[in-house]
């Protein structure tokens, strides 16, 4: 067990604390790289939209932006000050929404973002290293041919894109999908059957978005892998003693070639969750991605930092916490 | 290099339709070089006809002719792919030989770091710095941007590749026979590396155009400059779709997966020729 700690956990708790490290330091750095004083531009810019500000306020959200911006003493003290700050959980208020905290809106936000990504990962890993393992075992599937070749197909276009053509096609020109958003404007969220069901409606298209862009990798992948499993002399020999072809899959093929997946799967967490921001401005779905593209579009400096700060401990969090659950498939970890 | 590109269009249907995608992309543009408009005014032809001879791709609510201002807008983030790939392919390389030919500390701490990137949500944190600097932003100093975030997965790809290349027997002779560490990285393995490196290249670049479309959406790039990001940034301001201008989407969605396509293709096909065991199964050896 101490063995196990000392050689598995403590290089991923470490790993952990670097990636937020180097994440977090990132986000400070920026905003001092830029040439114009943040402070004052942003205030500039929202009495140049006509916002009815009386003095006061602008003295207080000054000293706000100030204090946000973290921009009082020297960059060590600024570079602690920050760190502070952000143990304590405090992103300042958002600036659009004053004095709205930002974390609130984010908490509000977050369980849209997480509970779609959740499920269209999972559901284009398991479909996607499913395919692509009977396309290795069985390579003639006119079928599964054809799976492959639109998997690969959708694999290089951005999500973007995809989720354009996606709204498009099935809410545009053949309507049968909602058009934008999680539920019906006017609707209250309750745990009726039909409230759910037009949820899942809504869902749909942003869900297929980030499944279709996955897909074509996994299966790609797990085809790669398993290609070289399936010439295997343990293969073989399975399959001359007369095992069931879905067990020979399961238990002999796809087992050893998900550990490299499901590490491939924490490494891509990030572009993976890059890409649902961007699908939920297309589909004007209420996650983190619609909140930052109002904050853009509303110059919410405050909000837009405690995004990326979120997104950064979020995503840095989800790869440790494969990271730990590893050790229950890989026998070998488990063993030690 | 004729005589490879004649093999791969001989026996490699992906690198066929690759080559068809990209011609089309290089056809629109050197037009650009020779467009009757110039894609910074608006208003120049009738606004929002839908597709005909005379405008192939229609005309914009903006009064500009479609099909001209996205060749200014395939060669503009083509410019950019570029330029990103040179610059995250420098420091992949610098990054991947150095943690791999070095090893020990020098390797534990560069790899943290990279894969901290690899890891990392990138949009975010690119809407952070975009948002901070869009009055100074400009399509070259995008490109600059992308290509310092864009190295991490290919260092890693270089550093693993330098480590069985250590191994090897030539390079034990090299060691032996006295040659320093910095000639043995530069003569002996950056030639097996480079293959590598190319077809990288491609796939840079394909994350970079796809990362410009995505800020430009949000408004975060330079918006006078035409790209395939900023095509529909100004489709989406005028609201094309409820306006029922669709084609105004559909260019520039149509070209993006044009040349998408035919860049990933290319680099499926490239990488499996690089490979020569695949080389061979392809050529029937």
């Amino acid at each position: 067990m101490r063995k196990f700690l000392q050689r598995y956990l403590l290089p991923r708790i470490l790993q952990f604390l670097t990636i937020i490290f180097v994440g977090i330091t990132v986000t400070f750095i920026i905003p001092r790289l830029s040439p114009t004083d943040p402070v004052e531009a942003q205030i500039a810019q929202m009495l140049s939209r006509g916002n009815q500000l009386d003095p006061q306020a602008v003295l207080s959200m000054r000293a706000a932006l100030t204090e946000m911006y973290g921009l009082s003493g020297s960059p060590v003290q600024q570079y602690f000050a920050f760190w502070g700050r952000l143990l304590r959980g405090d992103l300042g208020p958002s600036l659009a929404n004053f004095p709205t905290p930002v974390s609130q809106m984010i908490g509000q936000a977050m369980p849209y973002t997480l509970g779609l990504l959740i499920t269209a990962v999972i559901i284009s890993w398991i479909f996607g290293n499913l395919f692509g393992a009977l396309s290795s075992y069985y390579p003639k599937n006119k079928a599964l041919n054809v799976v492959e070749v639109l998997g690969q197909a959708v694999r290089p276009i951005p999500y973007y894109i995809v989720a354009l053509v996606l709204l498009v096609v099935f809410a545009f020109f053949i309507p049968i999908f909602p058009f934008s958003g999680a539920y019906p404007i006017g609707t209250r969220p309750n745990w009726s059957l039909e409230f759910v069901w037009t949820f899942i409606q809504h869902a749909a298209l942003p869900a297929a978005t980030l499944v279709l862009v996955g897909f074509g990798g996994w299966f790609i992948g797990m085809k790669s892998l398993t290609s070289n499993i399936i010439s295997e002399d343990y293969v073989v020999y399975a399959e001359t003693a007369g095992l069931k072809e879905n067990k020979i899959l399961n238990n002999y093929i796809m087992r050893n070639a998900l550990l490299p997946q499901l590490t491939g799967l924490a490494m891509s967490l990030g572009t993976v969750f890059s890409g649902a921001l961007i699908m939920e401005v297309v589909f004007g779905y209420p996650g983190l991605g619609a909140l930052t593209m109002t904050a853009v579009f509303r110059n919410d400096y405050s909000m837009i930092m405690g995004i990326a700060i979120y997104s950064i401990i979020g995503v840095a969090t989800a790869v440790f916490i494969m990271d730990l659950i590893y050790p229950l498939f890989d026998p070998r970890v488990r063993y030690q | 290099m004729l005589k490879v590109i004649r093999d791969l269009l001989k026996y490699d249907g992906r690198f066929r339709i690759a080559f068809i995608f990209l011609s089309a992309v290089l056809v629109m543009i050197i037009l650009s070089f020779v467009s009757p408009y110039n894609p910074g005014k608006t208003f120049v032809v009738a606004m929002d006809t839908p597709p005909s001879p005379e405008h192939i791709f229609g005309t914009n609510s903006r009064g500009q002719d479609i099909f001209w201002w996205m060749t200014f807008a395939v060669r503009n983030s083509l410019f950019l792919g570029v330029v990103t790939a040179l610059i995250s392919r420098v420091i992949a390389v610098l990054v991947g030989l150095t943690a791999g030919y070095q090893g020990g500390w020098a390797d534990k701490v560069l790899m943290s770091i990279n894969d901290s990137f690899v890891v990392l949500p990138l949009l975010p944190i690119l809407i952070l710095l975009g948002f901070l600097l869009r009055d100074q932003m400009n399509l070259f100093f995008l490109a600059i941007i992308l290509g310092l975030f864009g190295w991490p997965f290919d260092a890693r790809l270089i550093r693993s590749q330098v480590l069985s290349l250590k191994e090897r027997s030539f390079s034990r002779t090299a060691v032996y026979s006295g040659t320093s560490a910095f000639r043995i990285t530069l003569n002996e393995h950056l030639p097996f590396v480079l293959p590598i490196v190319f077809a990288t290249t491609i796939n840079n670049m394909l994350w970079s155009i796809g990362m410009e479309v995505t800020l430009s959406v949000l408004g975060l790039s330079d918006i006078s400059t035409p790209t395939i990001g900023t095509a529909l940034f100004w489709a989406n301001q005028h609201g094309a779709l409820v306006a029922g201008v669709w084609w105004w989407i559909g260019a520039p969605t149509l070209v993006a997966i044009v040349l998408f396509l035919g860049l990933y293709l290319l680099f499926a096909s490239i990488n499996e020729y690089i490979d020569p065991r695949t080389r061979l199964r392809l050529m029937g050896g």
